[in-house]
């Protein structure tokens, strides 16, 4: 009988370190690109589901990663040839999103250990996802942390240390600024939950990001039926040169 | 205020933009050039990606050449005949140049070509039209208020066969140097993306010795046709012409070229020969020092296959 218990405190015991389960809340699920769209801040809030009380071990830690949909890239790098700057080297990145945001509840190297973010791919050199390099160019190392350093000045990646406020280890909530200069698509928002450097558990949904209204209906036509849009472009532009004309006319006869 | 540009998928401020058109718009009706030389590097720099300014800009620039021609129209200085000789040069060099500009990009290296084909042509042309313009203010104060002198007829030019009368231009010339000059221009234009216009003036000025009043309309003329050739190419190619970024652009533009018009009507053909001079050095001082001076940025991102 003791044997029993044995084993079936050995099970437990992993189980209750699974049994945390995240409760998640939007402020939206939906960002809708409208003409004077001007970025958006999405409010990620959720709670911890327990089936146990919370285990003592290690304070729970939250991570908060939103990823933008990611297209392949070519960086360039320039060098001096013959006194003038051209583009010498270029290395093509397989994947790179288009925005990606991460909030931690405490400086990162704290909150998840090496390995994990290795195999959660949760940090942002990581969410780059770069193979081939040419034989010719022997640091492709450089040409990635030159798309982090451009996307991070313009605000497109970000890593929010101690942004995640936790309640009670219980509730959690941070948020994150969608920049002005957004792509189309659907963005992942993953969630996870960490004692001592490993994650207990985690959580993935997807917020909608959409061209709405007249941004939607330009965007169609341009690709659905491009020549009525080129000519509609024309006969835009025609109309406003001949109406600046007739316009300036009458003013300066008045 | 800010707009989000549906193709371009950047958000940016509506007045700048319509700003920027209203300033570039003015030097298109002053000096009979697109002005997409100096706009398209403008974009750039406000975050727009290149291949949506040059596409757009070339949209912008049929609304503020249409706008400026009119006010051209009205006072009689355009060339009709004149600009559909170059139009017939222009269009056919352009094709030309297409391909000119496929075969380099298959070779390698077109953005640096692109930009060493600025530096010397805005600097040759830029320095003559300088050196030249000071000169004729200098003969005209030392003669007090007597007329310029004519210009004097190349001898071969007036060789060739095939004469035609320009009567606005007041010439009675063959039509091959017109169409040559158009072709030339047609070339440089699609290789380097632009209009061409600043070339264009120049050579109508200098090669084929057109008054300086009328090659601005002329040349205006000449630039709607081509520009408009090249939006449609863009859009339906692809697929980089911003409507709403376009919209914004030429409000400004198309107000300005009204305002170029006036201003340059009123000054002397010298002044504004001297002016476009200057601005054509200024341009290609700019583009030089980006050659030559170490950037603060090394690394650039693009998409895959493009440029």
């Amino acid at each position: 009988m003791a044997r029993v218990l044995t084993i079936l405190l050995a099970l437990a015991l992993p189980m209750s370190a699974l049994a945390e389960d995240v409760v998640l809340g939007l402020s939206q699920k939906q960002v809708r690109i409208t003409t004077n769209f001007d970025g958006s801040e999405i409010l990620i809030f959720g709670a911890v589901k327990r089936d146990a009380p919370a285990p003592d071990s290690a304070p729970l830690e939250v991570i908060v990663a939103i990823e933008g949909p990611s297209t392949p890239l070519t960086v360039r790098r320039k060098e001096r040839k013959v006194g003038i700057w051209v583009n010498v080297d270029a290395v093509e990145v397989d994947k790179a999103p288009a925005f990606y945001a991460i909030a931690t509840s405490a400086p990162f190297a704290q909150v998840i250990s090496d390995t994990e973010d290795l195999r959660y791919r949760v940090s942002i050199p990581r969410a780059i996802r770069s193979v081939g390099a040419p034989m010719n160019v022997d640091d492709a190392a450089s040409f990635v942390e030159a798309v982090i350093r451009i996307r991070q000045s313009s605000g497109l990646y970000q890593l929010n240390e101690s942004a995640v406020e936790v309640t009670e280890q219980t509730l959690f909530k941070t948020t994150i600024a969608l920049p002005a200069n957004l792509t189309e698509g659907d963005y992942k928002a993953r969630i996870y939950l960490t004692r001592a450097g490993k994650v207990v558990s985690d959580f993935e949904t997807v917020i909608d990001v959409r061209k709405v209204g007249l941004e939607r209906f330009l965007f169609n036509l341009s690709r659905q039926q491009p020549l009525i849009y080129g000519l509609l472009s024309l006969a835009i532009a025609i109309a406003a040169g001949w109406l600046a004309s007739a316009a300036f006319r009458v003013l300066l006869r008045n | 205020m800010q707009i989000y540009l549906p193709i371009a998928e950047v958000s940016v401020n509506a007045f700048l933009l319509l700003g920027l058109g209203g300033m570039v718009g003015v030097l298109s009706g002053m000096f009979g050039v697109g002005g997409g030389f100096l706009m398209t590097p403008l974009l750039f720099f406000i975050g727009i990606p290149p291949a949506v300014a040059v596409a757009t800009e070339a949209n912008q620039i049929v609304a503020s050449s249409f706008s400026g021609l009119l006010a051209h129209v009205k006072r009689k200085n355009v060339d009709f005949k004149m600009g559909t000789m170059l139009l017939i040069g222009g269009l056919f060099g352009a094709a030309v140049g297409v391909v000119l500009f496929n075969y380099l990009k298959a070779q390698g290296q077109v953005d640096l070509l692109v930009r060493l084909c600025y530096v010397v042509f805005l600097g040759v042309v830029g320095t003559l039209m300088f050196v030249e313009s000071l000169n004729a203010i200098r003969k005209s104060r030392k003669a007090g208020d007597a007329p310029a002198k004519k210009r004097r007829e190349r001898g071969w030019i007036s060789k060739l066969p095939f004469k035609m009368r320009f009567h606005t231009s007041g010439l009675y010339i063959s039509v091959i140097p017109p169409i040559i000059v158009g072709v030339l221009v047609g070339i440089l234009a699609a290789i380097m993306g632009v209009g061409g216009g600043f070339i264009m003036v120049p050579a109508m000025i200098y090669i084929l010795g057109m008054p300086t009043k009328v090659v601005v309309g002329t040349s205006l003329f000449q630039i709607i046709f081509v520009t408009a050739f090249t939006t449609l190419l863009h859009a339906t190619t692809n697929f980089t012409v911003d409507i709403m970024l376009a919209v914004l652009l030429l409000v400004g533009g198309v107000i300005g070229a009204q305002i170029g018009t006036r201003i340059g009507v009123k000054m002397k053909a010298e002044q504004l020969r001297i002016l476009l001079a200057l601005l054509v050095m200024l341009v290609c001082g700019k583009l030089a020092l980006d050659l030559l001076l170490q950037p603060g940025e090394l690394y650039s991102i693009g998409a895959v296959g493009g440029h």
